[in-house]
């Protein structure tokens, strides 16, 4: 009989009246690994981070080796043996990996508080006894900076477990290391089991999970779904599980015949991010982007776009041959981008609605190089109306406005360059109800007025919802194209999840 | 209830930006009542002006380069070289007075031409960029006049700086005007002004907005260049001479100017009627604490007391934003 490390017990949180857990359970055994699934949103990384005491549950038990802890900083859960390697690793770039193994809790010459001096050779030397002992081979006298991602990784696990860690939770550890990295993870990971070390593993991997996971605890919408050996459970029904709700009516969809075929990609690839992208996208078709985070998504839409310069194939617009190697071309080809993230690529949160709107149009709107303020103030005026923008007046500050209406504001200063292909990038993510249906509407009307429109989403429901068709990409590749009398969520998450094994 | 919200928001921003203005009148009422015979006097508020107008219109370039989000540490070295060309064109029977006019503006538009390439395609840091090019011009201006200040240049040359308008308006303020004019037209009524902003405000979202970015930046710092050598060929007019070493520090006061006329040194907000005001309330202390016979050592400290102040005001407006 193993023996419980960590109980968690009908686990509530609330952020602002919204229920993010309700009466979640989660256990861990010594020398376990115990998979943790959930789309996006499920509330995951919640229970992660209070289990690591970055938030505070709102009721429920934590216990821990079956006494309850109250843990009310990281500091805390570290000193009780629980360590977590989050998605994005962050390390200090210009130091050793020995310090920063030690980072916090030097090995000292002398005690003489903050001034005692560092033991620094011997350091490295506990440093490479640890690294033998797991078989790792890395310098420890080598920069942060010069590890893979992979390596890196490796040093978190390390320090984890030289801070005597008996809980490890991961991240998705997987998600930006290649398949030969992901063995040697592995068998870090069996090593650690052998230790006695209790392992929560996050990922959207379905197949990695069933390689390593021992258990699988399944959460939807915040709520438990379910806990079982994966010996028992299968993919498909993993996957229902997961998904399980119905569609709601929340996606007003018109129907629209695609016209001729407006662009056709073929054989694009960029860098390590995705490969041999090949599709046509007609007119009045809204096209759907499915895939996990990091399947290469964002950056296939970018590089159309001109963000990045492709390595390989080409875009072709209206039967011509495009050289989009800048924002400034696709725009000419009358291509507009709602790019993912409204902060820092869509929105100058530093200025007023109104130039943000007329920015990518100031030269259509200008008269040798002179803005027409009355030409520039009527457009804006009709976009705001047109959108249904609430705004105190389009000289308000951009910041003023709530999340969904900068959402729209992006989109009204897409839409002023009357675009013909429109290309969306998680164009919901973060906004209210009320907002999401009007663009929902916006974008039902777009392709009805013959755009050619490409989104991008995460929401799976919202892909379904919208789209005339869906092709699915995982890591960086096109793994399947489901056309809409066929759209199920499982389909696409066997698509989004299908990752080739890739030899190198 | 958010209208309202807004509201206030909006009413704080313009009072944060009536701030400097109602700091700068308070100095100058403060120094007429201490000194009405000698600071109020009109003659001593166009020499004010005057004495205003070189770094004013230093200012007006830097304030491009801030706004862009970068930093123009060369303009200094930039007045020195410009100047030494200047005069060494400006010699009774040599050449037209049009030659070192030109010849002075153009060796400041290059400098800055070429500090501009090093930032947009060097990838360095502007603060970097421009600090080892204010070396480098200092060092071309020295190379040039081989150390030594150079003498005797023509009645008309020492006119263009020296000169009145309608005998009684000197020309530096008609100079500062008109470029002071045209730079704020510029920068608030064309394409060009507002992808400055948008280029400062978020450079990724600039390009997304298919701003040709390295193009803007390019523009800025030549902008400052050109600013830096009318500046030089003003300065070297002014003091009748070219002088390699003359400049030294004006990109400090350019800089102060425009931050305390309250644009962001995060880039991408600003106005020029700040830049104006900044420029001025530094000659007014300058003159006012002269004529009420405060030493020059004790203006530093109330100089650079003012500008901690500004920013002070500016960062602990935006943070109550």
């Amino acid at each position: 009989m193993s023996k419980t490390i960590l109980e968690m017990r009908n686990i509530d949180k609330s952020f602002f009246n919204v229920k993010v857990l309700d009466g979640v359970h989660f256990d861990l055994q010594a020398g376990e690994v115990h998979a943790l699934i959930g789309e996006n949103g499920a509330g995951k990384s919640t229970l992660m981070k209070i289990m690591m005491g970055i938030y505070h549950k709102d009721s429920g038990d934590i216990l821990i080796d079956g006494q309850e802890v109250h843990f009310q900083n990281p500091r805390d859960a570290l000193q009780a043996g629980i360590a977590m390697i989050p998605q994005e690793l962050n390390p200090i770039l210009d130091m050793e990996v020995a310090e920063y193994i030690f980072i916090g809790r030097e090995i000292t010459k002398n005690s003489a508080g903050g001034l005692s001096i560092v033991d620094h050779k011997a350091q490295v030397i506990e440093t490479s006894r640890l690294f033998e002992s797991a078989g790792i081979d890395i310098n420890p006298r080598a920069l942060m900076r010069t590890l893979s991602v992979s390596q890196s990784q490796l040093v978190e696990i390390m320090k984890a477990i030289s801070l005597s860690s008996k809980v490890i939770i991961m991240d998705e550890p997987t998600s930006a290391i290649t398949y030969r990295e992901v063995e040697t993870l592995f068998e870090q990971i069996r090593i650690l089991k052998s230790r006695g070390i209790g392992v929560v593993f996050i990922s959207h991997k379905l197949d990695e999970i069933f390689r390593i996971a021992d258990r699988i605890t399944v959460l939807r919408d915040g709520s438990w779904i379910g806990t079982d050996d994966s010996a028992n459970l299968d993919k498909d029904r993993i996957i229902k599980m997961m998904v399980g709700r119905e569609i709601k009516e929340v996606y007003p969809k018109q129907e629209v015949r695609p016209g001729e075929v407006l662009m056709q990609v073929r054989g694009l690839s960029w860098k390590d991010k995705f490969k041999d992208i090949s599709f046509d996208l007609k007119r009045g078709e809204i096209l759907g982007i499915g895939g996990l985070v990091g399947a290469g998504r964002s950056e296939l839409v970018e590089t159309i776009f001109g963000i990045n310069k492709p390595d390989s194939g080409e875009v072709i617009i209206n039967g011509l041959r495009q050289n989009i190697t800048h924002p400034r071309h696709a725009i000419r080809s009358k291509v507009a981008l709602i790019t993912e993230d409204r902060g820092s690529q869509g929105l100058n949160l530093k200025t007023t609605v109104q130039e943000n709107v007329s920015i990518v149009q100031l030269n259509r709107l200008a008269k040798n190089g002179i803005i027409n303020n009355r030409s520039e103030a009527a457009a804006v005026e009709k976009q705001i109306t047109k959108l249904s923008i609430k705004t105190l007046s389009r000289k308000s500050m951009i910041k003023s406005l709530s999340g969904g209406n900068q959402q729209k504001v992006v989109l009204a200063k897409w839409l002023l360059t009357e675009p013909d292909i429109i290309i969306l990038d998680e164009p919901t993510r973060g906004i209210d109800v009320g907002a999401k249906r009007d663009i929902y509407l916006l974008i039902g009307e777009l392709a009805q007025a013959g755009k050619a429109i490409l989104i991008i989403s995460s929401e799976i429901p919202e892909l379904i919802g919208l789209a005339d068709r869906i092709i699915v990409l995982a890591g960086g590749k096109l793994t399947g194209e489901i056309s809409r009398d066929r759209f199920s969520q499982e389909e696409i998450m066997i698509y989004a999840s299908k990752f080739e094994v890739e030899h190198e | 209830m958010n209208n309202k919200a807004n509201k206030r928001k909006m009413h704080l921003n313009s009072l944060r930006e009536l701030g400097i203005l109602l700091a700068f009148i308070v100095v100058l009422l403060t120094l007429m009542v201490l000194s009405p015979r000698a600071f109020a006097r009109p003659a001593n508020l166009i020499n004010i002006m005057k004495q205003a107008s070189i770094n004013g219109i230093l200012a007006m370039g830097m304030m491009y380069v801030i706004i862009s989000g970068g930093i123009d540490l060369s303009v200094g070295s930039i007045v020195a070289l410009s100047g030494v060309i200047a005069a060494s064109f400006a010699h009774p029977g040599e050449y037209p007075l049009i030659v070192p006019v030109v010849l002075s503006v153009v060796a400041g538009i290059c400098a800055g031409f070429l500090n501009g390439v090093g930032v947009a395609y060097g990838d360095i840091p502007p603060f970097i960029v421009t600090l080892g090019s204010m070396i480098i011009i200092r060092g071309l201006a020295l190379i040039y006049s081989k150390g030594q200040p150079i003498f005797g240049v023509t009645k008309l040359f020492e006119n263009i700086a020296g000169g009145f308008f309608l005998k009684s308006i000197p020309h530096l303020v008609v100079y500062f005007s008109v470029i002071t004019v045209i730079a704020a037209f510029i920068l608030t009524k064309t394409v060009f002004g507002r992808r400055v902003y948008a280029v400062g405000g978020n450079e990724v979202s600039a390009k997304v907005s298919g701003i040709n970015v390295p193009r803007i930046k390019i523009a800025v710092y030549t902008i400052s260049g050109f600013m830096a050598g009318i500046a030089g060929l003003l300065l070297a007019s002014r003091i009748v001479s070219g002088n390699p070493t003359a400049g030294e520090s004006y990109e400090l006061d350019a800089i102060a100017a425009v931050i305390i006329g309250g644009v962001s040194m995060s880039g991408g907000s600003g106005k020029w009627y700040g830049t104006v005001i900044g420029a001025l309330f530094i000659a007014v202390i300058g003159n006012g604490l002269d004529i009420l016979n405060v030493s020059s050592h004790f203006q530093l400290l109330i100089k650079g007391a003012i500008i901690i102040t500004a920013v002070l005001l500016d960062t602990k407006g935006k943070r109550n934003q």
